[in-house]
C-alpha cells in the first residue's frame, strides 16, 4: 500500500546503471544543485556518509557539534541564500535532535530537506537499537515527511521533498531512509525533478475580481497602512513590493520576519510592528482605514488583543497560503496568491498618490518615541552600556550592509528595532518559535549561504550557552562569523517580565556564564570582552576587521528593559513607552 | 459565512466556549492512499483538543483515492478553519464539510443476544424485526444481529435490548455521502492537469457550499 507515485522517467536518461540507494541520494542532491550539507553521522546513516566520501569535491559537508546545530545552520543558509537547506542526521537521537529546528522552520516557513537514517526495514517496530518513530514524531512539525524502505523510491521521494520544501509556502520536509534502502542496488535511469503533485496546489488561483476590489478600496482610502512579513522575501518580491507602496504612497511597517525586505531609510518605512515594535505603527494600526497585510500571518505577538485589533479598518490580506486568510483576522478582501504576481497586478490598478498628512502622523509618533525611549537608549546617562548603543555603534561601522543573525530575548528585539538594513535577506532570527540557541548555528549557516557578506551574530549570554558547542564547528571549518554577545548576566527577557508583571520576583533568571573569551580561545577563536563605553567602537571595529571568526562580549546594563511594549492581553493601541 | 462573529479563532473553544452555534458536521476528506496520512489528519483535531465523534476511512469510486469521514460537534467557523488546515496537507486532495441535512449517512451496529432470550421472548423477536435487524450468525448459545441507521435509531435499539441480557454491542463510525456530489472521477482529472481549473484550486469555496462540485 505504501507507494509513491514514481516520477515518470524520461527516455533521455543516461544508460542504465546499477547503483546503491546512497549513491542515488548523492546524485539527487547534485541534480538539485545542493552545494552544502549540515550534518552529523551515525550508524543508521553510515552508507550515505560512505557515498558522501567520494563526493567531497562537489558537496561541502559541515560537521556540526549537535544535530540541532545542523538544522539551525541549514535554516540560516536558506534564509540568506534563498535556497533549500539540507541536513543529514542518523536515526534515534540524531533525528530527535532535529525536532526543535523542524518546528522552527515550520513556523517560520523555511525550506529545509532533512535526510535521516533509519534502522533496517525488517527491524521497524521492534525497538531496535536507535530506532525511534521519526515519521510520527515529526509529522506535526513538517510540511511533508516520508519513510523510504526501498531504494527504488529514493529518487522520487527526494524529488518530491525538494519540490514541496521550496514551493508555495516553504517549509521543512523530512525523508527517513532505512539502512537496507541505502545499501540496496537498483537500476538508475536518471533523476527528474518534480514539478507537479496532483494533491498539492502550492499557489492558489489568482482572482482578478479580488485584485480589482482591493485596488478600489486602496484608491478610496484616506489612511491606508501596509503591514508586511516574510512573504515578500520568500516570494522574491521586494522590488514588486516597493513599486506598489511607492506608487500608492502607503506607509509600511514590518514584522520581525519581514525586516530587511524594505531598506531602513526608505521614506515609507515606518518601522516595526508588534509587542516591542515602534509606537506609531502599533497605535495607528487602530486608526488606519484600510489595512493591507502582505505575506504575514497576524501572529499574536503582532496583533496583541485580537478583538481590539484594527476593528475600524477594512482589511486586505495578500497571502500564498489560503489557510492564513481569516485565520486570526477577518479579511474584507482576500487576495490569494504569490505576492510576486499579485502585487504588480495591484500596482497597475492603484492611483499614484501621496498621503502626506497621514505619513506625518507616523513621523510625529516616531518623534515622541525618540524623545521618550530611543534617545535614552542610544545615549544612556549611566556608566552601564545599553544594548541599543552597541547596535548603533555597529550600524556606523557596517553601514547597514551586514547580515544580522539574532538569538532570542531582549537583544533580539533591540537588534530588530535598531539595526539598519540596506538589502533584503539580511535579518535572520527565530521569529515564530523564539528558539534560544538558534543564533550561533544559524549564523554559521548564514555565512555559508552568503559567503561574501559580513555576518554578525547578536546573542544573549543565556542563548549563547544553549548551542555554544558550535564554536567547534567554526574552529574546524572556519566560518568567519562575528559573534557579539550582549551579556547582561540575566535571562533578560524573562527577568523583564518578572519585573513588570511578577513584582520583581526574579525566579531563576540569574544566569552565570563562563569566561566566554577564554572559551572562544580554547576553540581557537580570537576575542575580547569590553566593559567600558570608551572601548566599544574600537572593539567593534577590531571584530569586523578581523579576518576569521571573532567573539566580542559586551557587558551591558543588567536590568535594562525593552520598550515600547504591548503587554500581553492588551490592544496594540495600549502600547507602553515606559 | 457568518460575518458577525469576528472573534479570534480559539483553539480550545470546544472545551470552554459554550455550545453556542455548535452542531454536528460531517467532514469528507479525499486523499492519496498514503501511510502516515491518518496520523497527519488525526492530529489536526487532537492538537486543538477537539473531540472526534466518529472517524472512518474508506476507499472511493476512484482506485487510488481514499476518503475519510470525520464527525465533529463544532461551530461552523471552527470547522471551516480546520478544514482549510487539513486541505493544506500535501496529500489531501479536497475537503468538504456538511451539516446533517446536506448528507445521507448511516452507521452500522452488531448485537450479540443470548439465544434462549430470542427463543422464549416473542417481544424481543418482534422488536428486532420492527427495527429491521438482520441475523448474521446463529449459534446454540447466542445470535448476532446487524442493523444500520442513524445514531439515534441504533441507540434506541441498544437501550431496548439491554433488559434482555445483551451480551455484546459494537457500532461503526459514520459513513456519509454528500447529497449534491457527483463523485470524484471528474474531479480527479482536474487535479491531474498541470493547470487546473478554478474550482479545485485552494479551498476558497469551503464557505460556499453550493459551489462545491460546480465544475
Ligand atoms: C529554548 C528556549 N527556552 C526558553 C525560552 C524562554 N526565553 C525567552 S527569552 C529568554 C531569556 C534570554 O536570555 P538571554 O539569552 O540572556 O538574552 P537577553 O534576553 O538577556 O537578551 C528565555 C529564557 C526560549 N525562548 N527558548
Amino acid at each position: 500500500m505504501e507507494t509513491l507515485e514514481i516520477v515518470k522517467e524520461k527516455t533521455t536518461a543516461v544508460k542504465e546503471e546499477n547503483i546503491s540507494g546512497s549513491e542515488a541520494v548523492m546524485r539527487a542532491l547534485i541534480a538539485e544543485e545542493v552545494d552544502t550539507i549540515f550534518g552529523y553521522p551515525g550508524g543508521a546513516i553510515m552508507p550515505i556518509y560512505d557515498a558522501l566520501y567520494d563526493y567531497d569535491n562537489k558537496l561541502k559537508h559541515i560537521l556540526v557539534r549537535h544535530e540541532q546545530g545542523s538544522i539551525h545552520a541549514a535554516q540560516g543558509y536558506a534564509r540568506t541564500s534563498g535556497k533549500t537547506g539540507v541536513v543529514f542526521a542518523t536515526s534515534g537521537p540524531g533525528a530527535t535532535n532535529l525536532v526543535t529546528g523542524l518546528a522552527d522552520a515550520m513556523i517560520d516557513s523555511t525550506p529545509i530537506v532533512c535526510i535521516t537514517g533509519q534502522v533496517f526495514a525488517h527491524l521497524l517496530g521492534t525497538d531496535a537499537f536507535q530506532e525511534t518513530d521519526v515519521i510520527n514524531i515529526t509529522t506535526p512539525v513538517t510540511k511533508w515527511n516520508y519513510q523510504v524502505t526501498d531504494a527504488n523510491e529514493i529518487l522520487s521521494a527526494l524529488a518530491k521533498a525538494f519540490y514541496i520544501a521550496k514551493s508555495g509556502r516553504p517549509g521543512p520536509v523530512l525523508i527517513d531512509i532505512t539502512k537496507n534502502a541505502q545499501v540496496q542496488k537498483f537500476d538508475y535511469k536518471g533523476y527528474e525533478k518534480c514539478n507537479h503533485i496532483r494533491s498539492y496546489r502550492p499557489k492558489p488561483f489568482i482572482r482578478k475580481k479580488y485584485i480589482e476590489q482591493a485596488a478600489a478600496l486602496i484608491n478610496e482610502a484616506k489612511k491606508p497602512f501596509v503591514i508586511f512579513g516574510q512573504g515578500v522575501i520568500l516570494g522574491d518580491a521586494e522590488k514588486e513590493f516597493r513599486q506598489f507602496i511607492e506608487k500608492a504612497g502607503i506607509p509600511s511597517a514590518w514584522t520581525v520576519l519581514g525586516l530587511s525586505a524594505l531598506p531602513t531609510d526608505h521614506p515609507l518605512n515606518v518601522g516595526m510592528l508588534g509587542m516591542h515594535g515602534n509606537y506609531g505603527p502599533n497605535v495607528l494600526t487602530n486608526e488606519c482605514d484600510v489595512l493591507i497585510a502582505i505575506g504575514m500571518r497576524f501572529d499574536d505577538r503582532v496583533t496583541g488583543r485580537l478583538d481590539k485589533y484594527a476593528k475600524q479598518a477594512k482589511i486586505i490580506h495578500l497571502d500564498i497560503d489560503p489557510a492564513e486568510i481569516d485565520k486570526n483576522v477577518q479579511t474584507t478582501i482576500p487576495v490569494w496568491g504569490d505576492c510576486k504576481e499579485t502585487l504588480p497586478l495591484l500596482t497597475t490598478l492603484v492611483n499614484k498618490k501621496e498621503h502626506k498628512e497621514w505619513l506625518k502622523k507616523f513621523n510625529d509618533f516616531s518623534k515622541e518615541e525618540n524623545e521618550i525611549v530611543i534617545k535614552k537608549e542610544m545615549h544612556p546617562t549611566t556608566n552601564e552600556m545599553s544594548m541599543a548603543e552597541v547596535i548603533d555603534a555597529l550600524n556606523e561601522l557596517t553601514n547597514g550592509d551586514a547580515v544580522i543573525v539574532s538569538d532570542v530575548g531582549q537583544h533580539q528585539m533591540v537588534a530588530c528595532r535598531y539595526t539598519k538594513f540596506n538589502q533584503s535577506r539580511s535579518n535572520v532570527t527565530s521569529g515564530g518559535l523564539g528558539t534560544m540557541g538558534f543564533g550561533l548555528p544559524a549564523a554559521i549557516g548564514a555565512k555559508y549561504g552568503a559567503p561574501q557578506r559580513e555576518v554578525v551574530a547578536i546573542i544573549g549570554d543565556g542563548g549563547f550557552q544553549m548551542t555554544i558547542q558550535e564554536l567547534g564547528t567554526i574552529m574546524q571549518f572556519g566560518a568567519a562569523v562575528k559573534i557579539l554577545v550582549l551579556n547582561n548576566n540575566f535571562l533578560g527577557m524573562v527577568r523583564q517580565w518578572q519585573q513588570l508583571f511578577n513584582d520583581r520576583r526574579y525566579s531563576f533568571v540569574d544566569i552565570q556564564s563562563p569566561d566566554f573569551v577564554a572559551v572562544a580561545k580554547a576553540y581557537n577563536i580570537t576575542g575580547q570582552s569590553v566593559n567600558d563605553r570608551k572601548n566599544l567602537k574600537a572593539a567593534l571595529k577590531e571584530m569586523l576587521d578581523h579576518k576569521g571568526a571573532y567573539l566580542l562580549e559586551v557587558m551591558v546594563g543588567k536590568e535594562n528593559n525593552v520598550f515600547p511594549m504591548v503587554p500581553q492581553g492588551c490592544s496594540v493601541a495600549e502600547i507602553r513607552l515606559k | 459565512m457568518n460575518n458577525d462573529n469576528k472573534n479570534q479563532y480559539a483553539p480550545n473553544s470546544s472545551a470552554s466556549g459554550g455550545a453556542k452555534g455548535k452542531q454536528e458536521y460531517t467532514i469528507t476528506v479525499y486523499t492519496e492512499n498514503q501511510i502516515g496520512l491518518l496520523n497527519r489528519i488525526a492530529i489536526m483535531f487532537t492538537r486543538r483538543k477537539m473531540n472526534i465523534d466518529s472517524f472512518n476511512t474508506s476507499p472511493t469510486e476512484v482506485d487510488s483515492v481514499h476518503r475519510f469521514n470525520i464527525v465533529v460537534n463544532e461551530t461552523e467557523e471552527v470547522v471551516r478553519k480546520l478544514c482549510r488546515q487539513i486541505e493544506k496537507q500535501v496529500e489531501v486532495l479536497k475537503v468538504y464539510f456538511n451539516t446533517n441535512d446536506e448528507i445521507v449517512w448511516q452507521e452500522m451496529a452488531l448485537y450479540k443476544v443470548p439465544a434462549d432470550v430470542i427463543a422464549t421472548k416473542v417481544k424481543v423477536e418482534r422488536l428486532l424485526r420492527e427495527k429491521g435487524a438482520r441475523v448474521v450468525a446463529i449459534r446454540t448459545d447466542y445470535i448476532v444481529f446487524e442493523t444500520s441507521g442513524h445514531r439515534e435509531e441504533i441507540n434506541a435499539l441498544t437501550k431496548a435490548l439491554e433488559p434482555y441480557g445483551l451480551i455484546e454491542f459494537v457500532r461503526t463510525a459514520r459513513i456519509a455521502i454528500i447529497n449534491n456530489s457527483k463523485g470524484f472521477h471528474e474531479k480527479l482529472k482536474e487535479f491531474e492537469a498541470l493547470q487546473p481549473g478554478e474550482g479545485i484550486i485552494s479551498n476558497e469555496f469551503l464557505n460556499q457550499q453550493d459551489k462545491v462540485f460546480s465544475m
